[in-house]
């Protein structure tokens, strides 16, 4: 009994809306939860090493916003490891041998960790003793950022699948190479980066608020001390983010050809390329410099990968996309020889299957329909882009100035630079909305770089069931926003220190 | 001898195990279905509410890492039941979605939707999230509508591997009486479990006696079904796999055959059902016994670990295909491939050290009882 049933682009687009809608108000409280969670740790740290009660109330103000935002967090995210199984379950099973086992890491070791030291965190202050406490609010940001590493581990493998064969005969992906999924230096980059601008995150969190105390000249002390750990927090973070974002980039160069060509506008590849600061502002050299660390060094364009291929940094040839599909459609179709003769004619079968060995590399392109299809969308990626690299290097800047002025204690009558402090605060979530954009967007068309298009990893559903689950999510998720942003701002507006 | 087929039974075991400790952790939702009729004062609610808070995480993080190992093991399942049954598991995270918030907001200032919302909110997940884990297992043993042609792959439009049959994705399970009977146990289960525990962990004198009267209201409720379900389990057919060919079949009696061709697992299975006896017994038959919640907790896990083993052991078809019988989904044909099972079985060795310290974190905040003086005192309630 077969169904042979083509997938409505209805569906897809859908399913797509629909991950990155959870995805996005996911992204909006994580990088909160596990920046908040280091600077409340370093805040008990200091109170445990003097002792100074002023410490314990301003670290236990900070965990009270860090509970309202972790909840949500926990909610959200529940949604994406099963959206994986309910709305791509093709991808489930064509990549789960290896995608299933950093999922589960996840869950064994850091979920639980997490979980189970928060509870500590909250309910045991007085009940264990100083020591445990610490070590306790310590473990949860320990946990949480242990769970970023096994998530961030299955997306880079997204972004640049290694450690893996495919399978004729299961139809599968299988996993090879532990190692090489777990510790590849893709994962690496993306972890230290993404963490590290959640750090910044939940700095400008900190500062934000105690920016805004001191506008209204309340809480003083609370939020003269609060920015100076904060702004030194996120300063360290944000230049660590920026060498780590340089460290990605260059992975994109070297993988993702196409999206750091789509991000900066480049329809044809130059030698000694430049990077465009925005749209007729150009820096000569820059972009060849940046992706391959060599000023001359030829950047290939959206022609270049599509249709005239070109020679890459190392002297290799790449082919264009044209022929990869080509050579797609070659080994989708030893692919069911293969399939139709394994079991009856095992000499044919031997043919197809090596025709299929020599295409495989290109097998992901088989299921392309069009080659303009590999471009993800050109304006989205550009601005955001320049949105998250721009941004990111202002928060150097502003963390600095914060620092400085905050240590010469001139803060208090600085209301031009309080008042950045506060909206530092919107710029940062945009730039962290913006770089998940960068990565997920600009992997697009492919579920798995060069592997798995989206349009072949998706569920066969009705349209009508995505669009009532993402009808419900939106409005879900968007009164919990809601109704969390109502909670931090009375419980900000309400706390009275001193 | 480490055999592929031994890594995929080890895994069966695990990913079973996880499972019976989600439906004992569900002593959560049962106790929250009864925040409005056991708390008839606000402190009281807030004493319910206050003492399963303490523990939901556990429970939600269970169930997210029970699916996460089930996706790493075993992702046939992952893809054919999630992706099909869309709208039960849909339901079952919405739920949870919400219940996630409804601790931390309830009590807020400015939380947009009113205290009661959110605890009606824990009461929903408290029905929706046993009813509809119980009526999913259910399929496990009754099959589900589906499809599995892996050569789909092969076209350029690559449709999914896996065809849910019917539009109703999953809804339709509750047109067999025995699936809803089954979500029905886990149900009136939850609510024994939350029973005892809430005895266990909050000493009121008023609502603590209310408690115990509860206990065999929900009990005769859960034996009753319970019961009926076992009975109906031991004399069903069920889906043999030819394990040389991999051919599925029906064969009679195939539940208790499983049972008897696995002794440890009928043992397993005795030994929890009559701790969770004990543990109803001596709790009904005394005013001050707090201690059922060990013996029922613990019985609980056992027997639906050894529910589970029997419905994927001996060569049985854990996820029956109502479609089509060669679709059926078994321990052998949904793995994951020998190095991912092997890789992820060096993983699991940790696992009793995660355990360990979750027990000590759990000893450390529960050495004291939960009273209404507390709740006061303490800077983080709900």
């Amino acid at each position: 009994m077969t169904f042979l049933q083509a997938t409505d682009p209805a569906v897809l687009d859908w399913s797509r809306a629909q991950f990155a809608l959870t995805a996005c108000y996911h992204w909006l409280f994580v990088p909160l939860t596990l920046g908040l969670a280091l600077v409340m740790a370093i805040m008990e740290t200091i109170y445990y090493r003097t002792g100074d009660e002023f410490w314990k109330t301003t670290t236990q103000f900070w965990q009270k916003l860090f509970g309202i935002n972790f909840a949500i967090g926990v909610a959200t995210g529940i949604i994406l490891e099963f959206e994986f199984g309910t709305n791509w379950s093709n991808y489930s099973w064509f990549v789960g041998d290896i995608f299933g086992a950093p999922l589960a890491i996840e869950g064994v070791f850091a979920f639980f960790m997490e979980s189970t030291f928060i509870a500590l965190m909250f309910f045991g202050w007085g009940k264990i003793s100083k020591g445990f406490h610490l070590a306790s609010t310590w473990l949860t940001g320990f946990g949480a950022t242990l769970s970023a590493w096994w998530i961030l581990v299955a997306n880079s493998w997204m972004q640049h699948p290694t450690g893996m064969n495919f399978n004729p005969d299961t139809v599968r992906n299988e996993m090879m190479d532990f190692f090489a999924v777990a510790f590849q230096s893709f994962a690496v980059n993306k972890f230290l980066h993404t963490v590290s601008s959640a750090w910044l995150l939940g700095s400008t969190f900190v500062v934000a608020v105690s920016c805004w105390y001191l506008l209204r000249n309340r809480n003083i002390k609370m939020a003269t001390q609060s920015i100076k750990v904060a702004s030194l927090v996120g300063f360290i973070s944000a230049i660590i983010t920026a060498g780590t974002g340089d460290a990605s980039g260059v992975d994109i160069a070297n993988h993702q050809p196409m999206k750091l060509a789509v991000a900066e506008g480049l329809k044809d590849g130059e030698c000694g390329a430049c990077f465009t600061v925005v749209p007729g502002v150009k820096v000569p050299y820059a972009l060849s410099l940046i992706a391959f660390k060599d000023p001359n060094c030829f950047v290939p364009g959206e022609n270049d990968i599509l249709y005239k291929g070109y020679t890459n940094h190392k002297g290799e040839e790449v082919i264009p996309a044209t022929q990869k599909m080509e050579h797609g459609k070659k080994a989708l179709a030893a692919f069911k020889e293969y399939r139709e003769h394994r079991k009856t004619n095992p000499e044919k079968a031997a043919v197809a299957r090596k025709t299929f060995e020599e295409n495989k590399a290109y097998f992901g392109y088989g299921y392309i329909e069009k080659v303009e299809d590999l471009v993800p969308n050109r304006g989205l990626m550009f601005w955001s882009f320049r949105i998250m690299v721009g941004t990111g290097f202002a928060l150097i800047l502003v963390m600095a100035l914060l620092w400085w002025f905050g240590r010469k204690g001139k803060l208090q009558h600085m209301r031009w630079l309080l008042h950045v402090g506060l909206w530092s605060l919107l710029l940062t979530y945009a730039a962290q909305q913006a770089g998940w954009i960068v990565a997920e967007v600009g992997r697009q068309p492919w579920a798995i770089q060069d592997l798995l298009p989206v349009s072949a990893a998706v569920s066969s559903l009705s349209v009508h069931n995505v669009q009532i689950t993402f009808a419900l999510f939106f409005i879900v998720f968007t009164a919990l926003l809601i109704a969390e942003l109502r909670i931090m701002f009375k419980a900000i507006n309400k706390h009275e220190q001193e | 001898m480490i055999t592929y087929e031994l890594l995929q039974q080890y895994w069966w075991l695990l990913v079973s195990l996880l499972g019976a400790l989600v439906v004992f952790l569900m002593f959560v939702q049962g106790a929250n279905t009864q925040i409005f009729t056991l708390g008839r004062t606000e402190e009281e609610r807030a004493l319910i509410v206050n003492s399963t808070g303490r523990k939901w995480e556990f429970t939600f993080t269970t169930l997210v890492t029970f699916g996460g190992a089930f996706f790493a093991s075993f992702p046939l399942f992952y893809s054919t039941s999630f992706g099909g049954a869309y709208w039960v598991w849909m339901l079952i995270l919405f739920s949870f979605v919400l219940q996630a918030v409804s601790y931390e907001f309830q009590s807020k200032l400015g939380n947009l939707l009113g205290k009661n919302t959110y605890r009606w909110f824990l009461v929903l997940n408290g029905v929706l999230g046993p009813v509809l884990l119980g009526t999913a297992v259910g399929t496990f043993f009754h099959g589900a509508n589906f499809v599995v042609n892996k050569d789909v792959m092969t076209d350029q439009i690559a449709p999914a591997i896996s065809q849910w049959t019917t539009g109703w994705h999953g809804l339709e399970a509750v047109t067999n009486p025995w699936n809803v009977v089954l979500g029905l146990v886990v149900f009136f289960l939850s609510r024994v479990l939350g029973d005892l525990y809430m005895l266990n962990n909050i000493v009121d004198a008023t609502l603590s006696p209310r408690i115990r009267r509860q206990v065999l209201t929900d009990s005769v409720a859960f034996l009753v079904l319970f019961l009926s379900f076992a009975g109906h389990l031991l004399t069903m057919d069920g889906w043999a796999v030819d394990a040389n060919t991999g051919m599925v079949s029906m064969e009679a009696y195939k539940y208790l055959h499983n049972f008897l061709a696995l002794p440890a697992v009928l043992v397993l299975f005795l030994v929890g059902v009559v701790l969770v006896l004990v543990g109803i017994a001596r709790t009904v038959f005394s005013s001050t016994y707090v201690r059922g919640i060990w013996f029922a907790g613990i019985g609980a896990v056992l027997a639906v670990w050894s529910l589970l083993l029997i419905a994927g052991l001996n060569n049985t078809a854990y996820y029956p295909s109502l479609a089509d019988a060669q679709s059926s989904l078994t321990l052998a044909n949904s793995c994951s491939s020998e190095f991912t099972l092997t890789a992820m079985s060096v993983v699991s060795l940790a696992i009793p050290f995660v355990l360990a310290y979750i027990a000590y974190a759990w000893y450390s905040i529960d050495r004291k009882s939960l009273t209404k003086e507390e709740l006061q005192e303490n800077d983080h309630t709900y």
